[in-house]
């Protein structure tokens, strides 16, 4: 229930809905959509990316003198959690073709390709099987099929929502493969929304100019990576899962191949080591970090563990300054601040409005143009809605949606949005839901090519922990696409590759030179990385946790 | 979350020093309730979510958390509440502390999952009798029902499956987040969610209408006939393509 407060403006955007719904329906755009000087303008004054304080100078490792998101900065300059002397590598507790780290959308895809071609593999993951971001997907996975919607069309506006910095050769990847990805979930069994024909049933996204969202109500991902899991499962002899398991660093081989890793066993404390020919990171993004103090959409574990591993073995980070904020994170209640708001919303046809019911901005700019236009709405307009607890946000029309497309429509096609208010009495039918933008996504991350290749041989990367597919800027529904394809990429050329390689001697000589560096640069920290879990014990309870050193993260 | 908030302090410090003293003030009026986690009695805040209170009284959950948003199914609770007899199940990060609340987290659930190869399957009953006998000790108790935090018909789901219903078994379980707790609830020991799964998957692959506008995509990509537009966007000077995007049409 809303406090009765904001019922003057609650009443505003009823009134202003009839006439809203008439300019809707006449197909004409509902605002005028920016210029790229319209863009360029609200990014650099409101983007908290472009804020000084948001990015530093990193002073170690490959990407050293580069400006970059300054708690990403934080992590790399950091301690490992173990001493690379202690451990004999000649007799490794694990052996298999190729590992695995984590366990979300594109570690399962790998998994599945990797088995097919005939490689068996380890899926490393530190909380359970699927505990991913790639769950928590709602609106969809974009994919060009329909006969106006070629995949290069496909390919310009992933380009332009990502300023151009994306790579050619990976969007081409990502586009071209996509209507592929769609074929292959059917065929493991993803149930996708469909038209009564059997065509698929397609929306537009934040920064399409073609209808190619394709969903599974709004749990997308939960449908699509329980299939990955169902499948990955279902082959024991090929797929060994080892679960609250993470891999804490990468070993190496005296020829500078990527050879395996050292486990963490989060619950009995001991640690193991892998011997694989192949390696892929599928660790996912780093919202836990909670980035400029952003509450996030993300899941507990994505703490950005795959970057720090794989920068101390010397790989390249790409796009490190470059934090994506989704425009419509739940503000109200307080109890679900932060809760990702499906783009699905605005791609059906909900608005985002201002304290008077006023729309403000075309609801549909790629996401980093439209929340910044969300947080100068709030912060220099003033026109923003403050909750209870001090928070400020601006409405998402939803009621709107079922005048476009009918009664019923929310119930069918968006029963967790649904879900997450009625248990707080807010029925989202009736009621527009109260947003901000909400840390989402890691745009950057390891640099790859289209096969997936970094620049230490044997060492892979797919998903969201990969750099370069999406530029400094996400398109939604690009990410479930993006594990998909590089997920089958990385399975399959890794697969490729562990039939030629011969591993040297395994080494963790990286981890005492990065240490080294730490010194010679003068960086003096406590700080321990990966962070594994994020903590949100209480700081009055921290200062009696006497003995605690650390355990999953810093105390 | 409120106790997420209240533990970013410093991050708040830092960046809202209006908003942290207002905060403070109401933090003062803040009412809080007592709850039994796994027996023991903390005092926490009365808006908590259960997952914000287990952090908040200190424990730093290892398994028990996943997604924390209600999508994952990773931290199923079962809880009492005083002077009731009832058990209680929901998911600790949507379900909100009351006075009294007894709980307990189930760090893992114990439930078998039939191996099959998906493409020597048929969609019919025999298949789900084959790999999942069980479903046919179904009392019809409606249990799970009551047990599910998303709400979802799973007895009804279970009756359609045993009748080879599997649209209808796809359709009810589709929100299912795997959390377990039918299962772990169920007198005939069925593990409902994973009959779900299977169901959906043999509808996805077997049931659903076909696209044809897919089809006829995917020969044209064979075929390479996007190769050479392909070619020449990859190669185009950063303003040229700049221009070509922003003067794309919209589709309505």
């Amino acid at each position: 229930m809303y406090p009765e407060y904001m019922k003057p403006s609650l009443d505003k955007v009823a009134q202003s809905r009839n006439k809203r719904f008439e300019l809707a329906k006449s197909g004409k755009p509902v605002f005028p959509p920016m210029s790229a000087e319209e863009r360029e303008e609200v990014l650099l004054k409101f983007h908290p990316d472009y804020k000084p304080e948001s990015r530093r100078k990193i002073r170690i490792g490959p990407n050293k003198g580069e400006s970059i998101t300054t708690e990403v900065a934080d992590i790399l300059e950091s301690h490992s959690r173990i001493s690379p002397d202690i451990f004999d590598l000649s007799v490794p507790d694990y052996e298999t073709d190729v590992l695995i780290i984590g366990g979300g959308g594109a570690g399962t895809a790998a998994a599945i390709i990797a088995m097919q071609q005939g490689a068996k593999s380890i899926i490393s993951t530190k909380l359970r099987l699927g505990d991913a971001n790639s769950m928590m997907s709602q609106g969809g996975m974009q994919a060009a099929v329909t006969p106006q919607d070629p995949p290069t069309r496909h390919y310009l506006d992933a380009m332009g929502g990502g300023h151009f910095d994306n790579k050619p050769e990976l969007v081409r990847a990502l586009t071209e493969d996509g209507p592929d990805v769609v074929r292959w979930l059917e065929e493991l069994g993803v149930v996708w929304d469909k038209n009564e024909d059997g065509t698929m049933q397609v929306l537009h996204g934040g920064g399409t100019s073609r209808k190619r969202m394709h969903s599974c109500r709004d749990y997308t991902g939960a449908i699509i990576l329980r299939t990955l899991m169902d499948e990955v499962r279902n082959h024991p002899e090929k797929i060994t899962i080892l679960e609250f398991m993470p891999v804490v660093e990468l070993i190496m081989d005296n020829k500078g191949q990527c050879a395996g890793g050292v486990l963490y066993n989060l619950e009995t404390e001991e640690y193991f080591t892998i011997k694989a020919k192949a390696t892929i990171i599928a660790t996912g993004g780093y919202g836990r970090l909670h980035i400029r103090a952003f509450d996030t959409t993300n899941h507990y574990g994505a703490t950005g563990d795959g970057l720090v591993i794989a920068y101390r073995a010397g790989a390249k980070l790409l796009y490190m300054d470059s934090v994506q904020y989704h425009p419509t994170g739940a503000v109200f209640p307080e109890q679900i601040a932060g809760f990702l708001i499906t783009e699905k919303i605005r791609g059906a046809g909900g608005q985002p409005l201002n304290k008077f019911g006023e729309l403000f901005v075309f609801p549909r700019e790629p996401r980093d143009v439209e929340s910044s236009a969300f947080i100068r709405e709030c912060i220099e307009r003033k026109n923003g809605i403050e909750t209870p607890s001090h928070r400020v946000g601006v409405w998402l029309d939803s009621p709107l949606i079922e005048m476009l497309q009918g009664e019923g429509y929310i119930n069918k096609q968006f029963p967790a949005m649904h879900r997450q208010f009625i248990r707080y009495g807010i029925d989202i039918t009736e009621e527009p839901m109260l947003v901000y933008p909400s840390l989402h996504y890691q745009n950057g991350g390891i640099e790859i090519n289209e096969k997936c290749e970094t620049n230490i041989p044997g060492l892979y990367v797919a998903g969201e922990a990969s750099g370069g597919v999406h530029g400094r800027n996400r398109l939604m529904g690009n990410s479930v696409l993006d594990y998909n394809v590089f997920g089958r990429r990385a399975g399959l050329k890794a697969a490729q590759y562990v039939k030629s390689v011969k591993l040297g001697n395994l080494s963790l000589k990286h981890i005492s030179e990065y240490e080294q560096d730490l010194k010679k640069a003068r960086i003096r920290t406590d700080r321990i990385a990966p962070v594994l879990l994020p903590s949100y014990t209480p700081e009055d309870v921290r200062k009696r946790q006497l003995t605690a050193h650390y355990e999953g993260t810093l105390r | 979350m409120a106790t997420e908030t209240a533990i970013k302090k410093e991050f708040i410090q830092r960046f809202k020093p209006k908003v942290k003293a207002k905060a403070k003030k109401e933090a003062a009026k803040k009412d809080f309730v007592t709850v039994f986690i796994m027996g023991k009695a903390h005092k926490v805040p009365a808006d908590a979510t259960i997952m914000g209170a287990i952090e908040y009284a200190g424990y730093l959950i290892k398994r028990g958390a996943g997604c924390r948003e209600g999508f994952c199914g990773a931290c199923a609770t079962v809880y009492r509440l005083p002077g009731d007899y009832k058990i209680y199940t929901g998911l600790a990060c949507t379900t909100l502390v009351e006075e009294g609340m007894w709980l307990s987290q189930l760090p893992a659930i114990p439930g078998q999952k039939a191996l099959y190869d998906l493409d020597k399957l048929e969609p019919n009953v025999a298949t789900i009798q084959k790999l999942y006998p069980e479903i046919f000790r179904c009392v019809a108790c409606n249990t799970c029902t009551k047990a599910c935090p998303q709400d979802l018909e799973v007895m009804d789901y279970i009756q359609a499956a045993k009748r080879g219903d599997i649209e209808k078994v796809m359709d009810l379980s589709f929100d299912c987040i795997c959390c377990g707790m039918c299962a772990i609830r169920c007198p005939a020991e069925i593990v409902q969610y994973n009959v779900g799964l299977l169901a959906r998957r043999l509808y996805g692959k077997y049931l659903s209408k076909k696209s044809p506008e897919l089809r006829k995509r995917l020969k044209e990509i064979k075929s390479h006939q996007f190769d050479n537009e392909y070619k020449e966007l990859m190669t185009m000077k950063k303003d040229k393509l700049k221009k070509k995007y922003y003067e794309r049409d919209l589709e309505s």
